[in-house]
């Protein structure tokens, strides 16, 4: 299973984590330290793996953001490859060439788009088309949500005038 | 507005933080906002909940505590409207984990959810839930998602199966409600569901054996059917990755058959074609591609498979292996480690290219390629292999190191015929990598030679060479200081030359250099330097010539800040001047540990406590550092972990080693049943008593003795006599009073308390004067008459004690009657040490024990 799935800038900011183990609050900063040192110090040469406390780190680089997914040493590399660019090419398709300022500024629409493809650690759609489909589904549900309450305060605003 | 709403948005606040240059200014911007949410909550505001959350949510990920935010998640999900919920449970998800309690506050919110009837709703919870949930909660609302596994919505099937997969791992009991609702949806034909779905099956058979045999019955024939359809479907774009349909779902059936055939024959051959089918015909240019033959050859490897699908699959491992992607080339050694176990020959072809890689320049690719080449090593290979890695090993990078020593380290052990080629090779490792080694690994090697009597001589040159040119290797110096120490004659006489050996003259002087060195040097640490003090004090004994430059060298550490080595430089002091009789014979050659029942022991006392671990080693003087000073441990631990971990000696080795001790202290002491000298006995006494105003220490003059005999140090503490001479060198000692001739001593009251007074009276010959009879009288002070009076003495060990029977053991009260008892003292230090007593009375008061204790110190001089 993937245990967490860490975004990380080229300056180690965090850009996104989402955790399917239980870690506390302060292992996870102590996670995110350790290895943020630990992958950013790779060169663009070597291979994608990690090996890290029994587990298996597996990261890619897309521009200026690290993905990172932790594994069972047991587990699959190439295929967490394969979901990490999956993941990647979801996101581009929903934002339009995304970057790493709508992952910043959107952070809680990208969080909606991995929770569509993973759920307690594994694969859940292998479908871009429906994870999308989905995605839309939802946000036009918010969309008609915010409309409805601002028809009705819109209402209220000007019985209240 | 509400004006407790921060006002700006959540574009607006990141913008803001992000604007900020120091993180001093960061910090400014994020507690101004945190306190507009905290005011926010505080007032229950409900406008601007979700938008509070979300930026709760960034401030999180920027790392600063956002606990009072929880709650406000709680009333989000609580919130009828989806855009509140959907933000409430991402925030939920995000600020809190399964571990919190506030989680099981949810349970509820979430199963009214669950039973939504807003699809998207129903799929929140659902995600919630199989992403934090904990067990009690797993526990509730398991029957909510088993019902929704029967649905027909496939993103609510496919996602109440992922959430079924974090109950059975929370709660494997659970697994068995789960099993017929995942085979049903091996039924489906929506990809999202189906790869769900055999997940939920994988996880089961792991879980459970049942779960295993049932899908292997019932659900064999439809996953070959589902893989050889997806195999061999045309091009269809919505699940098209790299020309191959659905790679994801490919790599799920190959690894839930291989959990389905794992061990059972019939299982195995029924999917061997389709295996065959996927192996050959799977395209492998792209990672899609090589992802599936990794799985695939993956299952081969685990499966009951024929001869022909493995030797695919190690062709197909070949082809990895020479790739030119790294990415590749780990997964093969990956797989390759599991396949030696299937087929090694066809493993060692590949041989050179694995120790190719274990000089590759990516950390990752070194480190199994190590693992394998350690697998691969076998009788036949194991010299070139060893070479080549020692080689390596000059030049690697100093993390690498670490590793390699320790399997070099191993291969070496395990692979060696002939002693020698051993020696030299761990001689070489020592060499490049000491620093790296581990304490049982030249433990080890010290066995060894000090089991080959004919290799000592060539030993102990090869390592005063090698000392030369590797003096910083840790290791290396202390086995050389050791075997300096225990074979110097033979580096100085050129004893046991062997034809491959250059001539060479070493002087004792040079050997005393040697120790010397390693004694001053500022870098070494202090297990090496008390080891050198030994050696040094060996060779004491060895070259005589030397002894008065050994006895300076030693004396300038008498006044070492660190104990251990200012105790050993005075006792070793003590030894060399004052006792030159004994010295030979407390510094003989190290009795030879058996090597097949020191590499037995080795291997399966694992956890032996340390005490036991290092007893066992004939170093063991290196290792005294670890008995903790001043401890009031029971020395029988130590003593029954020797006696298990000594292959023949049953004997009860403290009363030998007791023995020898005093025999060869000049000290003849007789274990007398009521004298609570006993060592086994270790009580409070004896340690508070010999700890006479100075704290208890392990003697290193009780260690050089007994581990003459090849004993481990005892921890019984042994007198601070000697030590307390020195450091009290031109001191009065006590008690040195011109000898009078008939000596009259008056009596003592050794002892009172409001209960018990004890009265000393002395008598001694003249003859004897170290010889003192006390007569003891026991008077009951108290009203309360004493039953099984039994009286308990110590003494130091310069003092022999003798308890005749007492008279009685009832003591009448108020001092109606009196026990006397009969004690024979004898001082062998008689002039230069008085004598002191701890004494313990036991007895019985309306049928309660009681006991009191004190010391007597108050004899009079001259006994």
């Amino acid at each position: 299973m993937i245990h967490f799935v860490l975004l990380i800038s080229r300056q180690g900011k965090v850009r996104l984590t989402k955790w399917y183990s239980p870690y506390s609050q302060k292992e996870r900063t102590k996670v995110i330290r350790e290895l943020s040192g630990l992958i950013l110090a790779r060169g663009p040469k070597l291979c994608n793996f990690v090996e890290w406390r029994g587990y298996k780190v597996v990261y890619r680089r897309y521009a200026s953001l690290y993905f990172c997914m932790c594994i069972d040493a047991d587990d699959n590399e190439l295929e967490i490859l394969e979901i990490i660019h999956h993941f990647v090419e979801i996101l581009d398709r929903y934002f339009g060439s995304v970057c790493e300022l709508d992952l910043i500024f959107n952070f809680h629409k990208a969080y909606y788009i991995l929770d569509e493809i993973l759920i307690a650690g594994e694969l859940q759609e292998s479908s871009k088309k429906t994870v999308a489909r989905l995605i839309a589904a939802q946000d036009s549900l918010v969309e008609a949500a915010k409309e409805q309450a601002s028809s009705v305060s819109n209402m209220i605003a000007q019985v209240t005038k | 507005m509400n004006p407790f709403s921060s006002g700006t948005r959540l574009r607006d606040m990141i913008r803001a933080i992000r604007a900020c240059k120091t993180a001093a200014e960061e910090r400014a911007v994020v507690r101004k906002e945190c306190a507009a949410i905290r005011s926010a909550i505080s007032e229950n505001d409900q406008d601007y909940r979700h938008r509070n959350i979300a930026k709760l949510m960034f401030i999180h990920m920027l790392g600063y505590p956002t606990h009072f935010g929880q709650m406000e998640c709680l009333k989000l999900i609580a919130a009828s409207g989806f855009p509140e919920k959907r933000i409430g449970y991402l925030g939920l998800m995000l600020l809190l984990d399964e571990r919190q309690e506030v989680l099981m506050l949810v349970t509820n919110s979430l199963k009214q959810d669950l039973n939504h009837s807003n699809q998207y709703i129903v799929g929140l919870a659902l995600c919630a839930l199989g992403n934090i949930c904990s067990a009690e909660m797993a526990r509730d609302l398991a029957p909510e998602v088993e019902r929704l596994l029967l649905t027909r919505d496939p993103n609510i099937k496919k996602k109440a199966a992922l959430c079924s997969i974090r109950i059975i791992r929370k709660v494997p009991d659970l697994a068995e409600n789960f099993l017929s609702p995942a085979a049903s949806l091996l039924k489906e034909k929506h990809h999202g569901v189906l790869i769900a779905g055999v997940q939920l099956c994988t996880d089961l058979c792991k879980v459970s054996v049942d779960a295993s045999n049932y899908l292997r019955k019932n659900c064999t024939e439809g996953l070959v059917r589902i893989l050889r359809d997806i195999s061999n479907s045309p091009y269809a774009p919505e699940y098209d990755i790299a020309g191959i349909t659905d790679p994801f779902l490919h790599i799920r059936l190959l690894r839930l058959m291989r959990m389905l055939g794992q061990g059972d024959s019939d299982t195995s051959e029924y999917i061997n074609d389709i295996l065959a089918q996927v192996a050959s015909k799977t395209e492998s240019n792209k990672n899609a591609g090589n992802a599936i033959l990794y799985e695939c050859v993956e299952t081969i490897m685990g499966i009951e498979a024929t001869s022909g699908l493995r030797v695919l699959a190690i062709n197909i491992l070949g082809r990895f292996l020479s790739n030119r992607d790294n990415n590749i080339r780990y997964v093969a050694l990956n797989m390759l480690m599991k396949a030696v176990a299937v087929d090694s020959q066809a493993v060692q072809r590949h041989r050179t290219t694995i120790l190719e890689c274990v000089k590759d320049s990516d950390a990752s690719i070194r480190k199994r390629a190590l693992e394998l080449v350690f697998l691969l090593v076998n009788d036949t290979n194991a010299k070139p292999l060893t070479k080549e890695l020692i080689d390596y090993l000059e030049v690697s990078d100093q993390d690498f190191k670490g590793d390699l020593t320790a399997k070099i380290c191993l291969i070496v052990e395990k692979f060696s015929q002939e002693k020698k080629w051993y020696i030299d090779q761990m001689f070489k490792v020592l060499s490049l990598g000491g620093n790296f080694v581990k304490d049982d690994a030249w433990h080890a090697l010290i066995v060894a030679i000090s089991n080959a009597p004919d290799l000592q001589g060539y030993s102990v040159r090869s390592l005063y060479k090698a000392f030369q040119t590797s003096s910083e290797q840790v290791s290396l110096v202390r086995v050389t200081v050791w075997c300096i120490g225990e074979y110097g004659e033979m580096l100085v006489n050129n004893v046991g030359v062997l034809e491959v050996e250059e001539p060479m003259t070493v002087t004792e002087s040079d050997a005393v250099d040697v120790l010397e060195a390693c004694l001053t040097r500022y870098s070494s640490d202090i297990a090496t330097r008390s080891m050198s003090l030994i050696a040094l004090l060996k060779l004491s004994s060895r070259f005589p010539p030397t002894s008065e430059r050994i006895k300076e060298i030693i004396t300038v550490h008498k006044g070492s800040v660190a104990l251990e080595l200012q105790q050993r430089a005075i006792e070793f002091n003590s030894i060399i001047q004052r006792h030159q009789n004994i010295k030979s014979s407390l510094v003989e050659r190290m009795p030879v540990l058996d090597e097949s029942a020191y590499i037995g022991k080795r291997t399966s006392s694992s956890q032996a406590n340390i005490v036991a671990d290092k007893s066992s080693q004939p170093s063991s003087t290196a290792t005294t550092l670890k008995f903790p000073n001043g401890v009031a441990k029971p020395p029988a631990a130590p003593l029954v972990d020797l006696l298990d971990l000594s292959a023949d000696d049953t004997s009860v080795p403290s009363s030998t080693s007791n023995d020898f001790l005093h025999d060869l202290l000049g000290i003849g002491l007789t274990n007398s049943p009521s004298s609570g000298i006993a060592p086994s006995g270790g009580t409070d006494i004896l340690m508070d008593l010999l700890s006479i105003g100075t704290p208890v220490q392990n003697d290193t003059a009780s260690k050089v003795v007994s581990s003459n005999q090849g004993f481990a140090p005892t921890t019984k503490p042994v007198p601070t006599t000697i030590q307390v001479m020195d450091l009290l060198d031109g001191l009065p000692s006590n008690g040195s009073l011109p000898g009078s001739q008939t000596p009259v001593y008056p009596s003592i009251t050794a002892f009172e308390s409001s209960t018990l007074k004890i009265m000393f009276s002395f008598t001694k010959q003249p003859e004897k004067p170290h010889v003192n009879k006390i007569h003891a009288t026991f008077v009951n002070l108290s009203s309360d008459a004493y039953t099984d009076f039994v009286f308990q003495a110590a003494v130091p060990k310069f003092v022999q004690l003798h308890l005749d029977p007492a008279s009685s053991n009832q003591l009448p009260a108020s001092g109606n009657g009196t026990i006397t008892q009969t004690l024979t003292v004898t001082n062998s230090q008689h002039g230069q040490k008085a004598l002191a007593m701890r004494v313990r009375m036991v007895y019985k008061v309306n049928n309660q024990e009681k006991s009191e204790q004190g010391q007597i110190d108050n004899f009079p001089p001259g006994l």
